[in-house]
């Protein structure tokens, strides 16, 4: 008597080992759809804009005349608003994870800030923007100059560099600390002498990789009400500003009107991809250099 | 060298007992320094929680503002978003389609690839093809959403009305496409971390019964990391909606109350970035308008970004 029909089973089997390798094909091709993507943003962009870069393009002002117009001041601007965020997220975002991890009792008010901050990041830039213009722009009369985007741009990734910096103290061992207080240093001096240093790199890290969000962010500086108008290169923290994809911004707009201007802003996203990959591969290149596994 | 210096000073009249008072206060400032410095920091702390407080009172206060000149019901009933003129009318339904549609179309798109890509990376790909797919997805989450934007104007849409004859110039489905493209890195990833999370033993178990990949995965580690993946998708629904600058430039500034898809309507972003790129005069019922969208925007993604955090705090199995 048979218990089993073989060919019955076989054939499930067979289906069964169909199924999968079916399912296996199109999980690969889903994720084989992000790289094509990436091929097909990437082909579009440098064959369109690859013509229009030129040192001209670098070294020029705005202009409405496409064949004259340059992305100098874009850039001067966007070298501004990292010199104003660098130093702000570094105090601010250092000190408050400092704070929750070497000071704060795990209590009640330590998970105020730390829910606070895990909800700050998910609030929309644009809103950020919205609090900009109304505190710094308006309330404090600044206008839409480089310090109120710095300080704008610098609030929204204040919990990226939170967060990163206090993922690269969580790092530093407890032996280090407990070696440092046996030594009869202070909790200040071992925070300042051992554990910094242990997790500058990581903290740079975040830093750079949160600069780079900014650089590339563009709705919070819309809603600033930084004007599509030809703005003069800045040289102070009060003077009017524009910045790369701000820029990208306008003449994507304008394309409808001015065909070249398609063109600009392809070239202009040449220029805002490679600056980020240059802080990008710092940032790597900083993290496999110098953090340190303990 | 010390003894040197104590002698050196016993020339001018010094005393031990000046001695130790010096360096008494000499103890006593780095012990004010030592207690200053927490303080210090809490204050630096302090200026997160601010920064969210300050937020919801410019909101709140504004948006309090805006619903002296405008009904709260007609503001959330009202289909008729005109808000140039003199028969002005504030209805936010056309903008919340607008990002309802958008953000659909979006998790269309990255629901089903990002789940897809999370699965093959965590239980189907080698080392080796983890290790090339990854970055890239790295660089798809880095590239700015202003590009993405350029992206869905001028390559997705032509590309789109080859099949869509009807499609306008600016539409809603474009834009949404491209997000969810942009979005996909952002499920995979998350995904991926719960996929991995589920020990291995599981799956050894499934396999050992004779289940095939397909089955471990689909009947065993998927529902394993449930919470995780659906955590995620809420996330994405929640980076979705706060969105800007893809819908500004792709879908144009149409405030059209409808649900189809081929036709430009406007989201809550958008419709900040246009408003204050128009310079609306401070007090008027325009720029208070500004506030009551930004403050539904706002709620919209508390809300989401909270039931996240609960999903994956209270479904998480722990194994």
């Amino acid at each position: 008597m048979k218990y089993i029909n073989h060919a019955h089973t076989q054939k499930r089997m067979n289906i069964r080992l169909l199924k999968n390798a079916v399912a296996k094909t199109l999980f690969f091709l889903a994720t084989l759809f992000g790289l094509i993507v990436l091929v097909a943003l990437i082909y579009r962009v440098v064959t369109q804009g690859v013509h229009w870069i030129d040192m001209d393009f670098l070294t020029n002002r705005l202009s409405t005349d496409p064949e004259k117009a340059g992305i100098y001041g874009a850039v001067i601007g966007t070298l501004w608003l990292m010199a104003v965020m660098a130093p702000i997220t570094l105090i601010l975002g250092v000190g408050t994870a400092v704070y929750l991890e070497e000071y704060a009792r795990k209590n009640r008010f330590h998970r105020l800030i730390q829910t606070n901050i895990s909800n700050l990041a998910g609030v929309p830039s644009v809103v950020f923007g919205l609090q900009g213009l109304t505190v710094f722009v308006r309330g404090m009369e600044l206008g839409a100059v480089v310090l109120a985007g710095g300080l704008t741009m610098s609030l929204l990734v204040l919990p990226i560099v939170v967060v990163a910096a206090q993922e690269a103290i969580r790092a530093v061992p407890q032996y280090l600390r407990e070696a440092s207080f046996g030594m009869g240093a202070t909790k200040w001096q071992t925070i300042r002498n051992i554990v910094l240093p242990a997790a500058l790199p990581g903290i740079l890290t975040g830093v750079i990789l949160a600069l780079s969000r900014a650089v590339g962010e563009t709705a919070p500086l819309v809603v600033l009400g930084i004007p599509a108008l030809l703005i003069p290169v800045p040289d102070s923290l009060f003077d009017k500003f524009t910045v790369l994809p701000l820029q990208i911004y306008y003449w994507t707009l304008d394309s409808a009107l001015v065909r070249e201007y398609a063109n600009l802003a392809a070239a202009s996203i040449m220029v805002l991809l490679v600056i980020l990959f240059l802080m990008n591969s710092i940032a790597i290149l900083i993290r496999n250099k110098f953090q340190r596994r303990f | 060298m010390a003894l040197e210096k104590v002698l050196e000073r016993g020339k001018e009249n010094f005393s031990v007992r000046n001695w130790i008072e010096k360096n008494r206060r000499k103890a006593t400032f780095s012990n004010i320094f030592e207690k200053m410095i927490p303080k210090i920091l809490f204050v630096i702390s302090i200026i997160s929680v601010l920064t969210t407080l300050g937020i919801i009172f410019t909101l709140l206060f504004e948006t309090i503002e805006f619903f002296k000149d405008v009904s709260f019901i007609s503001f959330f009933t009202g289909t008729t978003l005109q808000p140039l003129g003199p028969n002005a009318e504030f209805g936010i339904l056309p903008l919340v389609t607008g990002t309802l549609m958008a953000t659909g179309i979006a998790m269309l798109v990255a629901i089903p690839i990002g789940l897809m890509t999370a699965v093959y990376l965590s239980e189907y790909a080698s080392e080796r093809v983890r290790r090339i797919l990854k970055p890239v997805l790295e660089i798809l989450a880095g590239i700015p959403t202003i590009v993405y934007g350029f992206f869905a104007l001028t390559f997705v849409t032509p590309l789109l009305k080859n099949f869509i004859p009807g499609l306008e110039p600016t539409n809603i489905l474009s834009p949404g496409i491209v997000m969810g493209i942009m979005i996909i890195p952002m499920v995979a990833s998350l995904s991926e971390d719960a996929l991995s999370a589920v020990p291995k033993s599981l799956r050894e178990g499934a396999l050992a019964l004779g289940a095939t990949k397909l089955e471990v995965t689909w009947k065993v580690v998927v529902p394993a990391a449930v919470s995780g993946i659906v955590a995620s998708f809420v996330l994405a629904v929640s980076r979705a909606i706060g969105e800007t600058m893809i819908v500004t430039i792709a879908s144009g500034s149409s405030k059209n109350f409808t649900f189809d898809v081929t036709q430009s309507m406007q989201t809550m972003t958008a419709y900040i970035v246009e408003v204050t790129g128009g310079d609306a005069p401070a007090g008027s019922t325009l720029y208070y308008s500004l506030y009551a969208v930004a403050m539904t925007l706002f709620v919209f993604t508390l809300i989401m970004n909270l039931v996240a955090q609960y999903i994956s705090r209270k479904l998480r199995e722990e194994y």
